[in-house]
C-alpha cells in the first residue's frame, strides 16, 4: 500500500478509538455531576414520589454500565434514540440543529479564511509599515474582545441604530435564503472578527519564516517582484501551517459558537448540547459530544492530509 | 424626556389636553410634529377596541430545547406561555385575584366545603372536534392526581378522595374542608384535554384559543388562532402567535427595541429604568407574590436557636436590597410568604424595621460561641443573590454577626443546596391564595417544606382556614399564622420582586398582573397589535 493511504488509515483508525474515549469520558462526566435527569427535569418542585416515578419511567434504575453500553449499540446502528427530557427524536432533533450549525460556520468561514490570507499576505507585502500595523491592531483589538461584547456592541449599533440587519438569528426551513443570511449578518461579523486575528497572524508568520530562507534571497536577487515572490516561492511552502491554523478555527466555528448562540438565539448545536448537559440528558450530551469530537478529529485529519500531500519529503518518503 | 411625553399621551387620552397642544409641547421637547402624532395614534389605537389579525410575539426566558407541552410537565415560563394558548382550565385567577369561571360555568360548595359541584359549560370544542363533557374533565384530573404521574400538580391533587362525572356536572369530594378549592382548579397544569391527554399529553389539543403551528423547542414556538373558538371576545386576538427563546436579558431587550417582538418578560432591574426611555415601547412592572428569601433550617443549629433567626432578622437591611438589588422594582418583605397581592391579607401587622441595635441584643440572648454562619448562595437561587447576601453580610457584621458566603455552582443548586443545606439563598414564585403557599412549604408533612417549620398548631389553624367560609374569620386566622411565622420562622424574606415586562406601543390589551409574569403568561392570547 501506498505510504500515504497507510498513514490516513491510521489516523482513522486512531481518530474512532478517540472517539470511542470521548464517549467514555462525556458519560463518566455527566454522571458525577450533581444531580440527575430526573431532578433536574422537575427542578425545585421536585418531590420524593415524583422523582422516584420519573427514574423509573426514564430506566434510571439501571447501572450506568448497561445504560452506556445500549446507548453505544443503538448508536452503532444508527439509532440515537430518544431525548430522556422530552421524548422527541434525537437523530432529527440534532439533525435540524447539525444544519444550522453548518450553516452558520460556513458563511463565517467562506468570508473569514480568504480575508484572513489575503490580509496575511498584505501584511506581509507591507512588513512593519502602517498597513501592517493597522491590520495587526484592528484584528488583534477584535480577537481580545470577548465575543458576546462584540456581539452586543453590533447589536446596538446595525440592529438597533441603523436597524439594518435583525438582532435575533433564528431561523427555519420556511426561509429563503436571502432572509436567512440577513437573519445570520451580525453573528457572521462577530465570528470573523473573533476568528480573524489567529488566521491572519499564523499566515504572516509562516509566510515571513519562509521568507527568510535561503531561495527566497534568491528569487529577490533575481530581481523579481515582491508579490511574485510570495505567490509563487512563500505561500506554497506555508501552507501546512495556515492549513493547520484555519482547521483550528473551523473547528471552533463548529464547536465553539455557544456564546454566540445564546447572544443571537441562533438555534445551533451549542445551545442544544447546553440546554441538554443541564438536563442532564445523557444520550443527546453523547450524541451532541461524539459529533463535536468528530468534527475535531476529522477537520485535523484533513489537516495533516493537506500538510503531507503539500510536504515533498512525506510526500516521497524514503 | 420620555416620562413627560408619554404622561402627557395618557393626558390627550383622557381629554385633559388637546391634540394641538400636545403636538406643541413635544416640539419644545424636541419631537417633530410626524413623531408627536404618531405617538399620539399608538397610544391612541391601544386604548380602542380589540383589533384582529397580525402576529404577536413574545421574546421570553425560561425556554430550553428540553421542553415539551405536557401540561403535566410544565414548571418554567415559556411552556407555560405555549400551554395557555392551547390549553384552558376549569377557572382562571384575575389579575384583581378573584377567580372567574372558566371551562366551568357554576361552581358550588357543600355547608362544609368538603364537596365540590364544577357545572361544565355546554358546546365547548376541543381543537380536534371533540365537544368536551364532564368525562374529559375527570379524566384529565385522574391524570393528574395518579400517584405515579410526575405532574406538579400532585401535591395540591392529594386532599381530593373521590371524583366523579355526572351528566354535565364534574363533582369533587375532598377529605378536609378547603374554601379555596375554584383556585386550585385554576393551577396551569390542569388544562383539560380530551380522555385527560393520556394518550398523547403533548399533543396540544385542548378547548384554547389557538392551536399549534410548530414547535421547535429551545427556539420558538409558533400558533394559528382556532375558527370555532368558544370565547373570542376575551382571548385570541391576532392571527398567529409566536414565542421565541430568548434565554439572554440583552438579546431579550435589543429584539425588542429594534421591533421583532412586540413584548419580553423578565426585563433586568438595572436597565429597566434605562429602557424605558425609549420611544417606541414602555416598561411594565407588576408587584407580585414572588419572593427572594434566605431560609433557615429550625430544626439544625445555630438556627435552633429564635433569638439567633432574630438577630438576622433585624439585620438585614430590606429597604437597601430593594434599592440595589431590584433598583426599585419591588417591595420590602416582612419575614412571612404573603403580601398585598394576596386576598385576605392583613395590612395591620407592623413591618419589621432595619435595627443593629435590635439584632445585637438578640444576637447576644441568643449566646451563639461566635462561630461563622455559613450562608450559602448561588445566582442561579435568584437574580443578584450573590450580591444580596454580600449586603447581609455586610448589615450582620454591623451587628457583630459574623455571616460567612459559600458561593455555591447554579448547577445542580436545587439538588445539592436547596432544602438539603441548613441555611442558603432560595426563590418562592408564590401561589394564588394564602392556603396554597402554606400548605407547599409550612405545613409540617409539606414536601417543600424548607424551613423545616413543623407547628401542630400552625397545622391545625391552616386546616381551620381551609374549611372557614366567612371570609372575615379566615382573615384573622390568616393574619395570626402570619405573625407566627413572621416572628418564629425560619424564613428570612427580605424583598417581593416586581415581574418587569417590556411592552411595545403598538400592542394594546396590556394589563397589569400579578399573578405571572408578562400578565400570568397570557399576553399573547389577551393583547393585540394594533397596526394589524
Amino acid at each position: 500500500m501506498h505510504p500515504i493511504l497507510t498513514l490516513i488509515a491510521q489516523r482513522l483508525a486512531l481518530g474512532i478509538l478517540l472517539l470511542f474515549a470521548a464517549s467514555i469520558l462525556i458519560f463518566a462526566g455527566t454522571s458525577i455531576l450533581p444531580g440527575d435527569v430526573a431532578q433536574s427535569i422537575l427542578g425545585q418542585s421536585a418531590t420524593p414520589e415524583a422523582l422516584a416515578n420519573l427514574r423509573a419511567e426514564l430506566g434510571m434504575n439501571e447501572p450506568a454500565l448497561s445504560r452506556y453500553f445500549s446507548w453505544l449499540g443503538g448508536f452503532l446502528q444508527g439509532d440515537l434514540g430518544t431525548a430522556l427530557t422530552n421524548g422527541r427524536d434525537i437523530a432529527e432533533s440534532l439533525g435540524g440543529r447539525l444544519k444550522n450549525t453548518l450553516f452558520l460556520a460556513f458563511w463565517a468561514a467562506a468570508i473569514s479564511v480568504p480575508l484572513a490570507i489575503f490580509l496575511g499576505l498584505l501584511a506581509v507585502r507591507f512588513k512593519d509599515r502602517w498597513p501592517d500595523k493597522l491590520i495587526s491592531g484592528i484584528t488583534l483589538t477584535t480577537i481580545s474582545i470577548p465575543e458576546f461584547m462584540i456581539g452586543y456592541v453590533l447589536i446596538y449599533w446595525i440592529s438597533i441604530q441603523l436597524g439594518w440587519f435583525s438582532s435575533v438569528a433564528i431561523i427555519n426551513d420556511g426561509m429563503t435564503l436571502g432572509q436567512k443570511l440577513n437573519a445570520i449578518a451580525i453573528p457572521v461579523m462577530v465570528l470573523t472578527l473573533v476568528v480573524l486575528a489567529h488566521m491572519m497572524r499564523m499566515t504572516r508568520a509562516a509566510i515571513l519564516n519562509v521568507m527568510q530562507s535561503a531561495y527566497i534571497e534568491t528569487a529577490e536577487l533575481k530581481g523579481m517582484r515582491m508579490l511574485t515572490i510570495i505567490r509563487r516561492h512563500a505561500f506554497p511552502n506555508a501552507i501546512a501551517p495556515i492549513v493547520n491554523v484555519v482547521m483550528l478555527n473551523l473547528a471552533y466555528l463548529v464547536v465553539g459558537v455557544v456564546v454566540v448562540e445564546v447572544v443571537f438565539a441562533y438555534p445551533g448545536m451549542g445551545q442544544y448540547l447546553v440546554d441538554h448537559v443541564s438536563k442532564r440528558d445523557v444520550p443527546v450530551v453523547q450524541a451532541c459530544g461524539l459529533i463535536f469530537a468528530a468534527v475535531y478529529i476529522g477537520l485535523n485529519l484533513v489537516a495533516d492530509i493537506v500538510s503531507i500531500l503539500a510536504n515533498p519529503r512525506l510526500r516521497h518518503p524514503k | 424626556m420620555n416620562e413627560q411625553l408619554k404622561h402627557m399621551t395618557g393626558q390627550v387620552a383622557k381629554g385633559l389636553m388637546t391634540r394641538r397642544e400636545f403636538v406643541g409641547r413635544a416640539a419644545a421637547l424636541g419631537v417633530t410634529a410626524a413623531v408627536a402624532n404618531s405617538m399620539l395614534a399608538d397610544r391612541a389605537a391601544a386604548q380602542d377596541a380589540p383589533k384582529r389579525g397580525g402576529t404577536i410575539k413574545l421574546g421570553s426566558s425560561g425556554g430550553e430545547s428540553t421542553n415539551t407541552m405536557d401540561p403535566a410537565l410544565t414548571a418554567s415560563e415559556v411552556p407555560l406561555s405555549n400551554i395557555r394558548h392551547w390549553g384552558e382550565t376549569l377557572t382562571e385567577v384575575n389579575p384583581d385575584g378573584s377567580v372567574e369561571n372558566w371551562l366551568a360555568e357554576s361552581v358550588e360548595a357543600s355547608a362544609d366545603a368538603k364537596t365540590w359541584t364544577f357545572k361544565i359549560r355546554q358546546g365547548i370544542e376541543f381543537s380536534n372536534g371533540k365537544t368536551m363533557t364532564s368525562e374529559d374533565v375527570l379524566k384529565t384530573m385522574q391524570r393528574h392526581s395518579d400517584e405515579k404521574s410526575q405532574s406538579g400538580a400532585l401535591g395540591i391533587m392529594r386532599g381530593i378522595v373521590d371524583m366523579k362525572a355526572d351528566g354535565d356536572n364534574f363533582i369533587v369530594e375532598l377529605d378536609t374542608p378547603n374554601a379555596d378549592l375554584p383556585y386550585l382548579m385554576a393551577d396551569y397544569h390542569l388544562m383539560i384535554q380530551p380522555d385527560g391527554g393520556i394518550d398523547d399529553p403533548a399533543a396540544g389539543i385542548g378547548t384554547g384559543a389557538y392551536t399549534i403551528e410548530f414547535d421547535e423547542p429551545g427556539v420558538r414556538h409558533g400558533f394559528k388562532i382556532r375558527d370555532n373558538y368558544w370565547n373570542p371576545d376575551k382571548r385570541g386576538f391576532a392571527e398567529f402567535s409566536e414565542v421565541l427563546v430568548l434565554n439572554d436579558a440583552t438579546a431579550r431587550t435589543a429584539a425588542l427595541q429594534s421591533g421583532q417582538v412586540h413584548l419580553i418578560n423578565r426585563v433586568d432591574p438595572k436597565v429597566a429604568s434605562l429602557l424605558d426611555r425609549a420611544p417606541n415601547l414602555t416598561v411594565e412592572s407588576a408587584s407580585g407574590r414572588g419572593h427572594y428569601v434566605f431560609i433557615a433550617h429550625i430544626d439544625t443549629a445555630p438556627f435552633d436557636n429564635n433569638d439567633l433567626r432574630l438577630a438576622l432578622k433585624y439585620a438585614i437591611n430590606r429597604e437597601e436590597m430593594v434599592d440595589k438589588i431590584l433598583r426599585g422594582y419591588g417591595s420590602v418583605g416582612n419575614d412571612m410568604p404573603i403580601n398585598e397581592s394576596y386576598p385576605l391579607f392583613d395590612e395591620s401587622i407592623p413591618q419589621r424595621e432595619h435595627s443593629i441595635e435590635k439584632a445585637k441584643e438578640h444576637y447576644a440572648k441568643s449566646g451563639h460561641d461566635g462561630s461563622p454562619i455559613i450562608l450559602r448562595v448561588a445566582d442561579g437561587a435568584f437574580p443578584g443573590a450573590v450580591d444580596a447576601a454580600a449586603l447581609f453580610q455586610q448589615s450582620a457584621e454591623a451587628a457583630g454577626i459574623p455571616l460567612e458566603i459559600k458561593r455555591e455552582p447554579n448547577d445542580g443548586y436545587w439538588s445539592e443546596v436547596w432544602n438539603v443545606q441548613p441555611f442558603c439563598a432560595s426563590y418562592w414564585g408564590g401561589r394564588p391564595v394564602q392556603d396554597q403557599m402554606y400548605s407547599t412549604a409550612y405545613l409540617s408533612t409539606a414536601d417543600w417544606n424548607d424551613t423545616r417549620w413543623k407547628k401542630p398548631e400552625f397545622d391545625a389553624m391552616l386546616l381551620e382556614a381551609r374549611g372557614e367560609l366567612d371570609t372575615a374569620k379566615r382573615k384573622e386566622i390568616y393574619s395570626e399564622m402570619g405573625q407566627m411565622l413572621r416572628d418564629q420562622g425560619g424564613l428570612i424574606l427580605p424583598m417581593f420582586n416586581d415581574f418587569i415586562s417590556g411592552v411595545a406601543n403598538n400592542v394594546g390589551g396590556w394589563e397589569t398582573d400579578p399573578n405571572g409574569e408578562v400578565m400570568n403568561n397570557k399576553a399573547n392570547i389577551k393583547c393585540w397589535v394594533t397596526d394589524a
